[in-house]
């Protein structure tokens, strides 16, 4: 095995890249941060494949069950002789194949950006952003205290933060960064306060007590499950409250309306963090906390299932309607990150039972390949139209034939075609819904022809229906060539992710990740799997007759359900629905009569008192008039008031 | 190690600074002295840690006395244990950093550069006394010259700010004054002799009866300092029209006075009081906490915002204190030193902005970052510690005392933990409303695009408080080891009063 300083550089590369970016870099030789950064980041994933070997094939094992190794641990912050952060490194299946998955992303992302944001202004800063993002997401991953993933959790949101509003003197990426920001912090409030529940009962915040102490029958799980508020026991409390800082940062309705603005950054930072890594935390929070919600509180893991599946049917519908690329590309995140959540609800602990929670991994890792694909492939049509409408697009087939082919391969394994990456890893979650739930199973089954369709409206749109893009003839008009349609930098990436979509659903993860360790053998039922390509391949149809040429049809169907398009189109008004509370409850009931109060009331109260004060002194100035016939009235009535004090006292 | 010298050597330059002919010789002398000042405290510092290591084993550390009014049992009686060390760096830092801030100061500046010199005399001075006389003596050393500074160097309605500052915090020490004499007179006598010694009372028992009137006097006169609602109403007014200097001074040390009186004086002395009381500290510092935090979002004027703030951040003070679990007061003190440092770095770039643009109103900046890219990262990196980002000081505080905080059972307090924990998310539209209006979006105002980004004394004074925030936030275990073994005396205090509390 690696030593644990070696494992440590994985996350500590691209932290030293930032600091050294943000010191001297930025002004001693902005040029060279790009490379600087893709260097380290390299380092990193060479480090990371090492590690993956080495836990997966000669150390992780032992009886055949892998274990949790802990190489790097120490106190980093004590509240009490038992409860305290640690900072460590935890390798198990998930981490492992998460600093792989990271890595490797971020890698292609470091070398795409190369070619995509060459010349610009803050191009040093984008990088140092970029590295420090990759810090973060590694730390998250690794962490082996949950109060350390809460902190990182923090530091992924703020690079998602800086990242989003990269673009800073356009007031809508600002807003869409603060708002990001704000949306997923109100989410992690839920986290702390799972956390401080958690910790409070079990006495620990180190993971693996943590998880041995909430599973088996211990003193501490029958306090915390015994004492309830509200109708609900504390474990089920934190579990879920732990749950909303995922569905947070996953994106999970009603908590994902962040994720559509969020493609205002940059659209390699959109494959990056909005796509592959950063949003799947949530999934991996469930993930790590998974024998906890299965073996000890499955009525919380019924939350996750449902609001998974929720998320995945909503957001797939809305998918359908959007115009700006981007924007269908998010909302079908948010979609398969819904089908990982459910996968995870669905799932038992160990065994047979453990499908889901292998498939949900499985979804995780495959989908990271084609979803940074899509999220590229998008970034060069965008760079090459200078537009993000589907409208302005059409024919690029032959003008962009990489990205073309690329994009296909792309849509077909999201699309869950065989033998593509997303048909290994749904028909997975498909057969793990199936066996525990058939609600679920049909609804995601639904959601998977939808998800087809809308792909495909996507890929017609932007390579086929319309012969010549009027931006296109444009740009010839002013003189400029489009002969090219991107550097090599940015072409590789695309090359080396459609390779992986196409053969990343042959990694055998039942034998590698598993909710317990052991190896897990899956079935092949060629018969489960006809129905989901069938209609898969239904969707893909529905979208060739209506967007490969230009057409009337669309419209037509439009027309036919002129409100259900309406309320899609417009995300079904959940937006407002917070604008109204944030904008219209928050300041106007709260924030407003608070300050209100405050200067007036409180404040009026203490300039009252020295009103009183003052005008007291003012009435009780007349008195020292400095006149000696004034003093000798005082004087004298003061004498005749205590004789007559004293007659009446000693009466 | 004495002592005394971290008295004298603000108090000589002060003097010196009296004596020099030119501005330029005020502020190099001001700055020196400052800077010498920060070297003895680390000095300090490490000398006590290297006892502390060597096995000294004494409540406080470089004890010195000297009978100062015998008949009244008054002494000159000063010593260290690693709370005072802690705020004996924040206030060296600060003053620095404060000093580097007002190198422009045109009018006046032999006065200002004194009375600066002479809050932080009073500061020290009262971070290091024992004796309860001596630290109401230094109390009202640090008071007086910041009426001066606001109603002289400040701006706007000046008078009005320094006057009602001035009139609260001097009933705050009134109060503080009458509790002493109280407290005082209800030690037990020895050879006919009562004592103001911090040390000697803690170990003895102040009754219950006493206690019960003595606490409320002691904490709330202590807590106008420390923004206690509703006795917060200075904080807006005073930090808005001071002089960037003094509201850094003000935010980031005075503040703390308060904070620490409640905790060392208050809280030490009377654990009993403490504990049936604590249940109103909860509830006023949950109401500062919160309701500073939605009275910030209203703001419109960047001053504002870091005064509100500042009551919202200092509500975490009382509301750890209040909590008397081991954690939660750890917390609030790593709290007092995160939010000096955080709150004098934030003054302070706001004081640079303004000094450029002539406005504080976030309406009318915008797109200052591309203008002046290093006060506006100082600004954003304030910002950031304020909303508790980790990596920064803030972080680590405010999670300290809500772990602290869940330590102490009952439904009443973990609903006040919860309310606690959400103003995290109203600090962040604040604060993220602050930053994206006046530093993101397009530039607004033309004249911004020439004006010059930090100079050299700017830029020290921002990196070395960014320098604290990060070391606290990077590296938390440093300060926490420092003081956990103190919060542990006190809290052995608290439970040894307070049966069935640890």
């Amino acid at each position: 095995m690696l030593s644990a300083g070696l494992i440590a550089l994985i996350p500590l590369l691209p932290i030293f890249c930032f600091v050294l970016i943000a010191l001297v870099g930025k002004h001693a030789f902005p040029k060279f941060c790009g490379m600087l950064g893709t260097l380290s980041i390299l380092g990193s994933f060479v480090l990371s494949v090492v590690v993956a070997f080495q836990y997966f094939f000669q150390v992780g094992k032992v009886n055949g069950v892998y274990q949790q190794l802990i190489p790097i641990k120490f106190e980093w912050l004590q509240f009490s002789p038992n409860v305290s952060i640690d900072m460590g490194i935890l390798l198990d299946p998930i981490s492992v194949m998460m600093i792989l998955v990271v890595t490797f992303i971020s890698l292609m992302v470091h070398i795409y950006s190369l070619g995509y944001m060459k010349g610009e202004e803050r191009y040093a800063t984008y990088y140092g952003f970029l590295g420090l993002f990759t810090f973060s997401m590694l730390g998250l991953v690794l962490s082996s205290n949950i109060f350390q993933i809460y902190i990182f959790w923090e530091l992924v949101g703020v690079s998602s933060y800086l990242l989003i509003g990269f673009y800073f003197d356009r007031p809508s990426a600002v807003a869409a960064a603060k708002k990001a920001f704000i949306v997923t912090r109100f989410a992690d409030l839920g986290f702390l306060i799972g956390i401080l529940i958690l910790a409070f009962y079990s006495g620990t915040l180190d993971f693996q007590t943590l998880i041995t102490r909430l599973t088996t029958p211990t003193d501490q799980l029958n306090a915390i499950t015994s004492a309830s508020f509200m109708g609900m026991s504390a474990l089920m409390w934190g579990l879920v409250l732990v749950f909303i800082g995922g569905a947070g940062k996953s994106a999970m309705f009603p908590l994902h309306i962040w994720l559509p603005d969020a493609m205002e950054g940059p659209t390699p930072v959109s494959a990056l963090i909005h796509a592959a890594t950063m949003v799947v935390a949530g999934v991996f929070l469930v993930a790590r906390l998974f024998p906890i919600y299965s073996l000890s509180c499955p009525s919380a893991l019924d939350v996750v299932a449902y609001v998974g599946i929720f998320s995945s049917f909503f957001a797939a519908i809305i998918a359908c309607t959007q115009t700006d690329i981007k924007r269908v590309l998010a909302y079908s995140t948010m979609s398969q990150i819904g089908y990982m959540m459910f996968a995870l609800g669905v799932s038992g602990y160990g065994g047979e039972h453990g499908l889901g929670y292998m498939a949900s991994m499985f979804h995780l890792f495959t989908h990271a390949m084609f979803k940074a694909l899509l999220f590229l492939g998008a970034g060069a049509v965008i760079h090459y139209v200078h537009s993000n409408e589907m409208k302005d697009m059409g024919g690029l087939r032959k003008l962009m034939p990489v990205t073309h082919i690329t994009f296909l391969v792309a849509c077909l394994a999201i699309a869950g075609i065989p033998p593509f990456a997303g048909f290994f890893s749904k028909e997975e979650i498909l057969q793990a819904a199936f066996q525990s739930n058939k609600l679920i199973y049909v609804v995601a089954v639904v959601t998977a022809a939808i998800t087809a369709f809308y792909m495909f409206r996507l890929y017609f749109s932007i390579f086929w229906n319309k012969s010549l893009t009027p931006a296109l003839s444009k740009g010839e008009g002013d003189g400029h060539v489009h002969h090219s349609e991107g550097t090599v930098s940015m072409l590789m990436p695309l090359v080396i992710l459609g390779a992986l979509s196409l053969i990343a659903g042959f990694v055998p993860f039942g034998k590698l990740v598993t909710s317990d360790g052991k190896e897990l053998l899956t079935e092949f039922h060629i018969g489960f799997s006809v129905a989901p390509v069938l209609l898969a391949a239904a969707g893909i149809w529905l979208a060739y007759s209506f967007y490969k040429k230009e057409n009337a049809r669309p419209q037509n169907m439009v027309d036919s359900m002129k409100r259900l398009y309406k309320n899609a189109y417009n995300k079904f008004y959940v937006d407002e629905i917070y604008l109204f509370i944030t904008k219209k409850v928050i300041f106007n009931l709260i924030g407003r009569p608070a300050a209100w109060f405050d200067r007036n009331v409180v404040d009026g109260t203490m300039n009252m008192i020295a009103t009183i004060t003052e005008k007291t002194s003012y009435s009780i100035k007349a008195l020292q008039s400095g006149k000696l016939q004034q003093y000798s009235i005082y004087f004298f009535s003061g004498v005749i008031g205590f004789v007559l004090l004293f007659i009446y006292l000693w009466k | 190690m004495n002592l005394s010298l971290l008295i004298l050597v603000p108090l000589l330059t002060a003097i010196a600074v009296l004596f020099c002919s030119n501005s330029t010789q005020v502020k190099w002398v001001s700055f020196i002295g400052s800077l010498g000042q920060l070297g003895l405290a680390t000095y300090t510092m490490f000398a006590y840690m290297g006892a502390r290591t060597g096995g000294n084993t004494s409540q406080m550390l470089f004890e010195s006395r000297y009978a100062w009014y015998p008949a009244l049992g008054i002494e000159y009686y000063v010593g260290i244990d690693g709370i005072s060390i802690a705020m004996l760096m924040l206030t060296a830092i600060v003053v620095v950093a404060g000093v580097l801030v007002s190198w422009n100061i045109k009018r006046l500046s032999k006065e200002f550069f004194f009375l600066l010199l002479l809050l932080s005399v009073g500061a020290y001075g009262f971070f290091i006394s024992l004796d309860l006389f001596t630290m109401f003596f230094f109390l009202e050393v640090a008071v007086i010259p910041k009426f001066l500074l606001i109603g002289i160097w400040g701006s706007g309605k000046k008078e009005y700010s320094a006057m009602k500052l001035a009139l609260m915090l001097m009933s705050g020490s009134a109060l503080v004054l009458i509790g002493l004499l109280c407290l005082y007179f209800n030690t037990t006598a020895i050879n006919g002799k009562h004592t103001f010694d911090l040390l000697q009372i803690a170990h003895q028992h102040i009754p219950i009866e006493a206690q019960r009137f003595i606490f409320p006097l002691m904490f709330v006169g202590f807590g106008v300092f420390t923004a206690l609602f509703p006795f917060h109403t200075w904080v807006p007014d005073g930090h808005s029209s001071a002089p960037t200097a003094a509201s850094m001074f003000l935010a980031g040390i005075s503040m703390k006075l308060g904070g620490y009186g409640c905790l060392r004086v208050a809280t030490y002395l009377m654990p009993e009081a403490a504990h049936e009381y604590s249940w109103i500290i909860i509830l006023l510092s949950t109401i500062a906490i919160i309701y500073g935090a939605f009275a910030t979002l209203m703001q419109t004027d960047l001053k504002y915002i870091n005064a509100y703030s500042s009551v919202s951040h200092c509500g975490f003070i009382l509301f750890g204190i209040g909590m008397l679990t081991q954690t939660a007061i750890t917390g609030a003190v790593m709290q007092m030193v995160s939010h000096g440092l955080m709150t004098a770095l934030f003054f302070g770039a706001i004081g640079m902005i303004y000094e450029r643009t002539h406005t504080r109103m976030v309406a009318q900046l915008g797109g200052l970052l591309k203008a002046i890219p290093f006060i506006i990262t100082v600004f954003v990196i304030a910002g950031l510690c304020s909303l508790g980002l980790p990596g920064f000081s803030g972080f680590v505080a405010e999670m300290t005392v809500f772990m602290g905080a869940w330590q102490r059972s009952g439904m009443f307090n973990h609903v006040a933990t919860v309310l606690a924990c959400a103003s995290i998310v109203v600090t962040a539209v604040y604060i993220l409303r602050a930053v994206g209006s006046s530093v993101m979006g397009p530039i607004k105002n033309q004249e911004f695009v020439t004006i010059p980004d930090a100079r050299w004394n700017e830029k020290l004074a921002s990196g070395l408080l960014i320098a604290g925030i990060v070391v606290i936030g990077i590296a938390p275990f440093l300060l926490n080891g420092l003081i956990l073994p103190d919060t542990h005396v006190i809290m052995d205090n608290i439970s040894r009063g307070v049966v069935g509390l640890k």
